[in-house]
């Protein structure tokens, strides 16, 4: 989410002189604590706020959906729900047992903190202790590259970023999830069960230069940027 | 200058200890390595994978390049004709300036596919001690040319006088009186290789596991602070703190042992 911040702050700043966007990477919790201590006019958060979180005042400026990754080489097209669990639980462990080659299954998981990966956890309803992993990234493209490396791979990464890779030509292949077909069209529409906001937060109802901000970032204005992002934008 | 160094140092250190300190009183260090494992955002704080695992893929790496940068510092200097001894020297010299995301991202699409074909899932120990070798190779063989090539003339000229093969020279004068050289040289290696941070990152596979043989993936200290300081709050960024100051002392004492070695040069006197 940062880089798309980085992008809109730019663009914000060419247009009101005088301005400065200074944007800091972290992830979520970071940008959610950084707001909560006022050391951030604007967190980014790439997730719903949750509840707990209800102190806080969310503007969600695009959508982003996680999609599940294999080798293109791998002739499996779907995978349902339980059979992700099991293969992120260790009860399944060769992709013979879902209709696919003899072959151990490797699993990439996300490193702990990503929101990625409390999306995904929470999604499949599992813990991180459930989680029997071979392979723990940090960023999308670490993701997509071990994958893209490893005939008998899984993850998950950001659809926007793994559409993007395929279209480049990395052997790597998106599966559908209940029955949707994982692309940012079905993100855009809200239709892919996994997606998630990427949120603007704010202490208290944004007003003044920060109310301006948070506007710019949701109106049609940046709509080239996010898509150059591989993100979705709101709908007009 | 030497006292700004020092201080810099000491400054640091300050800071590492003073971070790590909420997780010293709140967790202690009994629980680094007592709890069920490592969940640090459900406050489980077991560090031993990750310490085991950063001895291993250092060690592993030290029995690589150790011999292998001793030998190519000898066959440099003894057997190399005098032109081809500098161009391997001025290659070893451009390895150690590779930046290490570049040995990382190499290993990830050169090193580790062949390994998942070959034993999956790939990124493991193994890919993390060959980077590793490669990535202090240099500092091993520089540091062990430039010690047999300060062995006095007079040895190997009394040595060759007495009618001792070249092999021989080698291996019984040149190697033994040279010996603390080499050892500094490969101290300051294990000193890399344990705080080598982005290629073990990429190529290591970072599953917090005690790894059972070579083709299983490891998590270093380093590369877990990498992968988790960002995202950090609280408990967890100051055990992560506290991680960084046990690696560091380890790093300290690795430097010190060099140190030591490197202070009684035995042919000091021939000179």
């Amino acid at each position: 989410m940062a880089p798309l911040l980085l992008e809109i702050g730019k663009r914000f700043e060419a247009d009101h002189p005088g301005t400065r966007i200074d944007v800091q990477t972290g992830g979520s919790s970071r940008g959610i604590a950084d707001t909560n201590k006022g050391l951030a006019d604007i967190g980014m958060a790439s997730r719903a706020l949750t509840p707990r979180e209800n102190n806080l005042h969310g503007s969600v400026v695009a959508q982003d959906g996680i999609g599940i990754i294999i080798h293109k080489s791998n002739p499996i097209r779907e995978l349902g729900i339980d059979q992700i669990q099991d293969i992120y639980t260790g009860r399944i462990t060769n992709w013979q047992e879902v209709g696919g080659p003899t072959a151990p299954i490797t699993v990439v998981n996300k490193a702990q903190g990503r929101s990625t990966l409390e999306l995904f956890l929470q999604f499949f309803q599992l813990s991180t202790r459930d989680i029997h992993a071979h392979v723990v990234i940090g960023d999308n493209e670490q993701g997509i590259k071990t994958v893209a490396g490893n005939p008998h791979a899984i993850g998950y990464v950001s659809i926007g970023t793994a559409q993007f890779n395929a279209v480049q030509g990395l052997p790597i292949r998106l599966l559908p999830l209940q029955n949707i077909p994982a692309s940012l069209e079905t993100v855009r529409t809200g239709i892919f069960p996994l997606s998630r906001p990427l949120t603007l937060v704010t202490k208290s109802p944004p007003t003044g230069l920060t109310k301006t901000f948070i506007q710019f970032a949701q109106s049609s204005h940046v709509h080239d940027l996010i898509l150059s992002q591989y993100f979705v934008p709101l709908q007009d | 200058m030497a006292w700004g160094a020092a201080s810099l140092l000491l400054f640091i250190i300050g800071f590492v200890v003073l971070e790590s300190w909420p997780a010293l009183s709140h967790i202690g260090l009994w629980r680094l390595f007592l709890d069920a494992g490592w969940f640090p955002t459900e406050q489980s704080y077991q560090l031993t994978p990750m310490v085991t695992g950063t001895m291993f893929a250092a060690i592993g790496s030290i029995f690589l390049a150790a011999p292998l940068g001793i030998l190519s510092a000898v066959f440099c200097h003894f057997y190399a004709p005098p032109i081809l001894g500098l161009w391997f020297r001025r290659m070893v010299e451009i390895l150690a300036g590779i930046p290490s995301v570049v040995f990382g991202f190499w290993g990830l699409v050169v090193l580790v596919p062949p390994i998942a074909a070959w034993h999956p899932p790939g990124p493991s120990l193994l890919a993390g001690i060959l980077i590793l070798t490669l990535m202090i190779l240099p500092t091993i063989m520089l540091i062990a040319h430039s010690s047999i090539s300060q062995v006095p003339t007079s040895y190997i000229q009394s040595a060759t006088a007495l009618g001792l093969s070249r092999s021989a020279v080698i291996w019984r004068i040149i190697l033994p009186v040279s010996r603390r050289g080499l050892l500094t040289g490969t101290f300051l290696g294990l000193a890399r290789a344990l705080g080598e941070t982005m290629a073990i990152l990429m190529v290591c596979g970072n599953v917090v596991q005690h790894p059972s043989h070579l083709f299983d993936p490891i998590r270093t200290l380093t590369a877990n602070i990498a992968l988790e300081m960002a995202y950090a709050v609280d408990h967890h960024r100051s055990a992560l703190f506290l991680s960084g100051l046990i690696l560091m002392m380890l790093v300290m004492a690795v430097v010190i042992l060099a140190e030591a070695f490197h202070q009684k040069t035995p042919y000091a006197a021939a000179k």
